[in-house]
């Protein structure tokens, strides 16, 4: 009963892995859970800002910041690419990638030369192969990721704006659109997208402390930390998403392959007992 | 009484949401006091408490590290940071960040040490395998 004896093993190992992806693809759905809180959490704060800065914008007109100034010409764009810091979620990470080189041959045409800031382990795998000038990285944000460790990455692109290294900056990262689905998506940062122009509905002004241009720096700064952050939360709800969608697929294919196998375990055995009763029947015809 | 929406916001979520007689806060010229119908305000703040007085007299401390307060007639929102700031701070973590950068791109990555910790690991294990089953031998 040696084939029996192999397959029983073989079921026995798919068995394992099925319950480690199964458990994989629980954890994930209960993380999801979480990621799309603090997806939501943080969406107040960036709206605030976002008022706050609109407001100074059409308060201030003679005052513009290097980050809301017009379009100059591009030589060099940045790139802040955000991705997961762990594999087995999918396509996820591979879709972005796929895209952003795409965008990337598209600049390349028109002679603009891409630099790039990564976010994830995954992101910095990527461009250690393919090649291309990373000027700052973070890894490890874990589930839970903190603004603290966007800034330094976020700082450095800031400076080689505002030392006209690079000309804009904008940023990959995952849209989740709903648990099945997940879009990359490249949005642009800097220079600030002008949202909808509306006329001041009233003629008021805040009270600056202590000037107008210095809040507005600090605001501006902030305001573009924060959308970092909450791109790298969306993606973090992408990737527990995409995982959970890949263990389910896994754990299906795992309870297909074990179906199929006690088939064929079933097979053996019956084979085995057939034989052995012939033997024993022939034995008997032959005394 | 007349009273005053507080909200207390941070990037990585709401801190706080409630209705006050006055909020109190260190401004970045001195602490202020914000009472209903302010005139509309915005300032700095310096790391510090943000004292929240309700109605009765009760006031809740929330310590921030700094941010932005945005004063409306009937509304005060603190925009807080989450981390500590200061220029320099920032530099020394724009720094940190490209070394990383260049770290992990000349293959010195914490990412390494951990495979080799990891790999360590698996040879430890193994070894310690062995040695239970030539014991469980010699028993046998």
């Amino acid at each position: 009963m040696a084939g029996a004896k192999e397959v029983r093993t073989k079921i026995a190992s798919i068995k394992s892995t099925q319950k480690i992806t199964k458990a994989m693809q629980m954890v994930a759905a209960s993380k999801m859970r979480r990621a799309q809180e603090r997806m939501a959490a943080s969406k107040p704060y960036a709206q605030k800002m976002l008022e706050v800065i609109s407001h100074l914008a059409r308060a201030t007109p003679e005052y513009r910041h290097s980050f809301m100034a017009v379009e100059r010409e591009r030589k060099r764009v940045g790139y802040i690419v955000v991705s997961s810091d762990r594999g087995l979620c999918g396509g996820l990470n591979s879709n972005l990638f796929r895209r952003l080189i795409a965008e990337i041959k598209e600049q390349r045409a028109l002679g603009v030369d891409p630099a790039f800031c990564t976010i994830g382990t995954k992101a910095l795998g990527f461009f250690k192969r393919f090649g291309g000038s990373v000027l700052a990285q973070a890894t490890h944000l874990g589930d839970k990721p903190h603004v603290e460790e966007l800034i330094g990455t976020v700082r450095v692109m800031l400076d080689a704006f505002e030392e006209k290294k690079i000309d804009a900056i904008y940023i990959a990262s995952n849209e989740f659109v709903n648990t099945m689905t997940q879009k990359p998506v490249i949005r642009q940062l800097v220079p600030l997208v002008p949202g909808e122009r509306q006329s001041m509905p009233l003629h008021w002004d805040y009270i600056y402390e202590p000037d107008a241009h210095t809040v507005l720096d600090s605001l501006l700064t902030r305001y573009i930390e924060s959308l970092v952050y909450q791109a790298v939360v969306e993606n973090g709800a992408c990737e527990q998403a995409a995982r959970m969608v890949a263990m389910k697929s896994a754990s299906d294919n795992a309870g297909n392959l074990i179906s199929e196998l006690q088939l064929v375990y079933n097979k053996a055995r019956q084979a085995a007992i057939t034989q052995e009763i012939s033997e024993i029947v022939s034995g008997a015809a032959a005394v | 009484m007349a009273t005053i929406q507080v909200d207390i916001v941070s990037a990585e979520g709401a801190i706080h949401s409630g209705i006050a007689s006055m909020v109190y806060a260190s401004a970045e010229l001195g602490e202020v006091g914000i009472a209903p119908r302010h005139t509309a305000f915005i300032s700095r703040l310096r790391p510090g408490d943000v004292r929240v007085e309700n109605a009765a007299g009760e006031q809740e401390h929330f310590y921030v590290s700094g941010g932005v307060l945005e004063v409306q007639p009937m509304a005060v929102t603190v925009l807080a940071d989450t981390a500590i700031r200061a220029h320099d701070l920032d530099e020394a973590a724009a720094l940190e960040a490209k070394r990383r950068a260049e770290d992990a791109l000349a293959g010195q990555t914490a990412e390494f040490e951990y495979a080799k910790a990891q790999s360590e690991l698996a040879e430890a294990i193994a070894q310690l395998r062995a040695i239970e089953k030539m014991r469980k031998m010699r028993r046998g």
